[in-house]
This record gives structure tokens, C-alpha cells and sequence, in this order.
């Protein structure tokens, strides 16, 4: 569940100030499949990060699964991220020198998961992906629906409670982007709370409740 | 994230920079290698020096006429007095002494040496049976002076001049003249070549009796004592120069030296001297040290969006400033690990060209070379490890 009450993001950009977010007020329960939609600078983005812990706002207080992470240390939001957040980007964000199992292994490592654990975990969500031939290839050598993929498989392996995607087709093609929703349209039915930004109208009336944003306030909410 | 996968991730990373950490590596090898080679070389002189002091004998102390030090009061010459000359008596009266092990006089002088029909000067010492294992020489064939037989007319020769006067390699027992007097040839020095400038492969050595009868004196040139152990070597100095003081009226003239003394100085500059060029190739790793911070910032600045993507993931401060660490720590070992082997090789090459030079570096130094790498390398990670640890997770993902 999260809960956001007033909540206030103001960027400097030389002497004029930005209100990114401006005392946004918005609950998300578990298991919800979110599109939050508005045009570039609508402050979407901002809102992901701040659910997504990456970002602080200025002002507000956010709840998530029924405790306070508005005031927490940078280590306690670190640990927060790592066990319930999974984050997708429109670039993937893999890292080149790492194969696609080791790209997928990265949140267990920081986790300190044993080898032996890891092992079996990767494997089992290269199969659910589809990546098993694909395991020891780097990301130069993946297609963009098989890098978004790992990138997916990346982001849910520790079974966050909530995937926060940011233009997750932006980079694919119409097909790829397709298949990759679906999949994250799954992961969605297995239980996890989906939130997609996004540009795409066809892609946000997908999801269940719709937010339209505008200036750094939510100017729509429907289902 | 634990201390296995840190390290395993960092040294992955290290590996797939190929051209950058090699470079790094070199640098740091290099340096760690001017440290190895260059203190090899200190200490190989070092060890040379004191290898040509020991060669003339151990627990030495030498006995010299005169007085080789300003004195107040009335000094003997200002009476008409010279100093008084060492004699045999002196040697055999110092000989008594607790401290003494063994003594040997000696003269030295100038003859013509002549055998079948050839001729030469040759430097002529006198002395006694002593004398061979005072000065740790040794003989190639036959046998030195007899002890007891200073009476008897044998001749001992430097292997040059055995080669010289007898090449089908048959001196002993042969006869040679030596001034006017005839000697036999009881034996044949060892070729040992030059110490401290003295080449003892072109001496003859004679019974020192022989000796002061052949340069027509009956004074000694040098009394050699050799002291019972490396701790009587200063009591038996004091003892000698008093019971030469109490046999000659009181009079302070001779001098006595240690090789100890003269040694120890010569230790000390030489060791001074190989910690200088220690340092100088210190500096060295120093300069590796900013290349490797300056290498780990370009990292930071082209990784900006991977640290990003580790903080999304979840990854702490602390795990982000460990990895950059931790690759400090692999380059700087790594550098460490092939300086010390390179230093080594060169080390090796350099007593492979010159043999006389033992030129081992010595343990602290390659250790002190190794890990003064591995701290200039950790340290300078520390700056960019903190920068990389501070990036906003927003911004890095977006890769500004």
C-alpha cells in the first residue's frame, strides 16, 4: 500500500524554482495496476521516484506498506528499495560488462544471498522470461525485448510488492512492447502492484486506474 | 552485498577496463620495481664493502707505529724523540695478552724476484704461520710457512706469480732468489683478486725474520691480532695500547685501529645511502598513486549511470564505496605483485652482469615497496569511492 499526503518537490533551476511535484495526494493500494500519464515536466517522473525511494520530496509524507519512509536514513531507504521496490526503465539500465544471469543476480548479491541460492533463483527466472539460451550473453548481444526482459527479471527477482515501470516500451517496437506489458501485465496478476508511466495513451488505458498529471499536480484519477 | 561478491564484482570490473588497468598496473609495477632494484643495488654495495673488510679477516685489530692523533702537553718530537718503532718483541709481548687469539707481524717491502732465467719486482711480505688464517687466505697448492720454521728459508707465492715464474704450474719445491738470499718454494696463494686495493695474487711472503733481514730493519710495518670473539675486540684494543704504553716508558705511540670501527661507518653510509634512493623510488609510487586516483574519478564520471542503477537496485552507500575500493585494491595489488616480481628479474640481471655485486634486495624493502603501493592505492581510492558513494540516485540514473 502507499500513501502519499502533500507532497511537495521543488527543483532550482537557476534563480526560478520548479514545483515538480506540488502537494500531491495519492494512495495506491496493493495489487493496484496504475498508468500515470501527462506531458513532459508534468512531474510523472518525479512521482515515480519519489514512491520508488529514489527521489526525497521537499514536503509530504509518504506511507508505504503501513510505515513512515518519509524521514528515513539513506541506508534504511537503500534496504527499503532493495526489498520492495523493482524498478524498469525505458533504457534498461543493464550493466555492459555483466552477462544477462549476472545482470538478473545484482539485487541478490546486494541482498547477500548465498552463491548456491542465487544460482537457483537466476535460473529459475531466466526460464520464466524466456532467457535460458540467452543466460551468458552480454547486453550487446540481446535485442531490445530480450534486454527488457532481463531487465524485468532484474527488478522482480527479490518479489518486490511494487514495480514502478517508467516508459517501459518507450525503446521497443510496437510488437516487442506488447509482449513486454504482457509480461508485466502478469506479474501484476501474480499479486505485484504495477505503476507505468507513461506517454502512450493505447499503453496507459491498459492499466485499471488511470492519473493524469499536469504541473506537478494530479488533475485526474479514474478507474 | 559481502566481501566475496565485492571483491569478485570489483575484480570483474578490473578485468573488462583491460587498457586502463593495464596501464595502472604499470605504473605501479614499475615503481614497486625502482624500490626492489634500487635498494638491491644499495644493498648489494653495502654488502660488497663489508664482504671486502671481512675478507681481511674477522675480529681484526691492527697495531701501527706512531701516533696518528693531535696531542697536548709535550709530544715526544717536540723533544727530539721519534716514536718508538714496533718490534718483534712488541708483537710476541702482546700475544700474552687474554684477548688475543692469534697475532701476526708483518713487513712489507720491495724485492726482486728471480727463478729460471726471469726477473721481476714483486711486493715481499714477512710474517709468520699466522698470517694465513688471520687474513683468511687460502693456498692452491702446498703449504704456507710452517709454524716454528721462521728460521727456515721458504717462500710462498701469489698465484699470479707462480703462474708467472712457473706456468707448467710446478712452483713447489722449487728454488727462486729473492734479493740476495735463496728461498724455497713451500706453497701457492689461491687467486683471491683485488681487496681493498690490494691484489694478493702479485705478493710473495716470507718469514718475517727473512723479511727484516732482507729490507735490512728490525722494525715491524703492521702487528695483525685476531681477538678471541667479536666482544673482545674492543678490551683487547685497550689492553694492547696499554701494555704497549707500559713497554714503551709511557709513551702512547702506536696506534691502534678495529676493522669494526671502520666498518661500522662504512655500514652506516651505505645504508643511509640505500634508504635515500629508497625514497627517491618512493616518489615514484606516489605519482602512480594520484594516477590511480585520477583513473578512479574518469570511472566514476563514465560509471555514473551504473551507480545510479546499483542505488535503484538497493545498494547502500557503504556497497558502492566498497567496490571502488575494493578495485583500487585489486589494480594496486596487482601492481604490487608484478613490481616485486619485475624488481626481482632486474635485481637477478643486475648480479647476472656483475657477479662481484650482490645485489639482493633486502626483504624490507620489497615490503615496504609492496605496501606503500597497496596504500597509495587504497588511499587514493578514497576520494573517488566517496564521490561515486554521494551521487544523487536521480541524476546518476540519468547519467548526468
Amino acid at each position: 500500500m502507499i500513501r502519499l499526503t502533500s507532497i511537495t518537490r521543488v527543483f532550482r533551476m537557476g534563480d526560478q524554482e520548479v514545483r515538480a511535484l506540488n502537494g500531491v495526494n495519492l494512495d495506491i493500494a496493493s495489487g493496484e495496476y496504475v498508468s500515470i500519464m501527462g506531458p513532459s515536466g508534468s512531474g510523472k517522473s518525479t512521482l515515480l521516484n519519489v514512491v520508488g525511494l529514489l527521489d526525497r520530496p521537499d514536503s509530504g509524507r509518504y506511507e508505504l506498506d503501513g510505515s513512515d519512509v518519509t524521514d528515513l536514513s539513506e541506508t534504511e531507504r537503500a534496504r527499503v528499495r532493495r526489498e520492495k521496490i523493482g524498478f524498469v526503465f525505458q533504457s534498461f539500465h543493464l550493466v555492459p560488462r555483466l552477462t544477462a544471469a549476472e545482470n538478473i543476480e545484482l539485487p541478490l548479491m546486494l541482498e547477500g544471498i548465498a552463491p548456491a541460492e542465487r544460482k537457483s533463483r537466476v535460473d529459475t527466472a531466466l526460464d520464466a522470461f524466456d532467457l535460458k539460451d540467452r543466460a551468458r550473453h552480454r547486453p550487446a548481444e540481446l535485442s531490445g525485448g530480450q534486454r527488457q526482459r532481463v531487465a524485468i527479471a532484474r527488478a522482480t527477482i527479490l518479489r518486490p510488492t511494487a514495480l514502478l515501470a517508467d516508459e517501459p516500451t518507450g525503446n521497443l517496437d510496437h510488437r516487442i512492447g506488447a509482449e513486454v506489458m504482457e509480461l508485466l501485465e502478469g506479474l501484476h496478476h501474480a499479486g505485484t502492484t504495477l505503476i507505468v508511466v507513461t506517454h502512450d495513451r493505447e499503453l496507459g488505458a491498459r492499466a485499471h486506474r488511470h492519473i493524469a498529471m499536469r504541473d506537478g499536480e494530479i488533475v485526474g484519477d479514474e478507474k | 552485498m559481502n566481501l566475496r561478491d565485492t571483491l569478485t564484482l570489483s575484480f570483474s570490473t578490473v578485468v573488462s577496463y583491460r587498457t586502463r588497468s593495464l596501464l595502472i598496473v604499470l605504473a605501479m609495477a614499475l615503481g614497486v620495481a625502482a624500490v626492489v632494484v634500487l635498494t638491491a643495488l644499495g644493498e648489494g654495495a653495502r654488502r660488497y664493502v663489508v664482504g671486502q673488510f671481512s675478507s681481511l679477516g674477522t675480529n681484526l685489530v691492527i697495531v701501527l707505529p706512531g701516533r696518528a692523533e693531535t696531542s697536548g702537553g709535550l709530544p715526544g718530537a717536540a723533544l727530539g724523540q721519534t716514536p718508538r718503532d714496533l718490534t718483534l718483541d712488541d708483537a710476541l709481548f702482546i700475544s700474552h695478552l687474554p684477548q688475543v687469539k692469534r697475532y701476526a707481524p708483518l713487513n712489507v717491502g720491495v724485492a726482486e724476484l728471480s727463478a729460471g732465467g726471469k726477473l721481476r719486482e714483486v711486493t715481499v711480505l714477512g710474517s709468520t704461520a699466522e698470517l694465513l688464517p688471520i687474513r683468511h687466505m687460502k693456498l692452491s697448492q702446498g703449504s704456507f710457512l710452517a709454524h716454528g720454521s721462521e728460521r727456515s728459508a721458504q717462500i710462498v707465492l701469489g698465484s699470479v706469480l707462480a703462474h708467472e715464474f712457473f706456468p707448467d704450474g710446478n712452483a713447489v719445491g722449487q728454488r727462486v732468489r729473492l734479493g740476495d738470499s735463496r728461498f724455497m718454494v713451500s706453497g701457492v696463494l689461491a687467486v683471491q683478486g683485488e681487496s681493498m686495493g690490494f691484489n694478493s695474487d702479485e705478493i710473495a711472503i716470507i718469514p718475517v725474520d727473512y723479511a727484516q733481514e732482507l729490507f735490512n730493519t728490525n722494525t715491524l710495518f703492521r702487528i695483525l691480532v685476531e681477538a678471541r670473539s667479536r666482544n673482545a675486540i674492543e678490551p683487547a684494543k685497550a689492553a694492547i695500547a696499554h701494555a704497549l704504553k707500559l713497554r714503551h716508558d709511557g709513551e702512547e705511540d702506536v696506534t691502534v685501529i678495529t676493522q669494526d670501527a671502520i666498518l661500522a661507518t662504512f655500514d652506516r653510509i651505505l645504508r643511509a645511502l640505500t634508504l635515500g634512493v629508497a625514497g627517491i623510488a618512493a616518489i615514484s609510487l606516489a605519482v602512480a598513486g594520484i594516477l590511480v586516483m585520477n583513473v578512479m574519478l574518469v570511472a566514476v564520471a563514465q560509471r555514473t549511470s551504473e551507480i545510479g542503477l546499483l542505488k535503484a537496485l538497493g545498494a547502500p552507500a557503504s556497497d558502492i564505496r566498497r567496490l571502488f575500493f575494493a578495485e583500487a585494491l585489486w589494480l594496486s595489488l596487482a601492481g604490487g605483485a608484478i613490481g616485486y616480481a619485475l624488481g626481482n628479474l632486474g635485481a637477478w640481471g643486475i648480479r647476472l652482469a656483475y657477479p662481484t655485486l650482490p645485489a639482493w634486495p633486502p626483504a624490507w624493502a620489497s615490503a615496504a615497496g609492496v605496501a606503500t603501493a597497496l596504500l597509495t592505492g587504497v588511499i587514493a581510492s578514497l576520494l573517488p569511492a566517496a564521490r561515486a558513494a554521494r551521487l544523487d540516485p536521480v541524476l546518476a540514473l540519468s547519467g548526468k
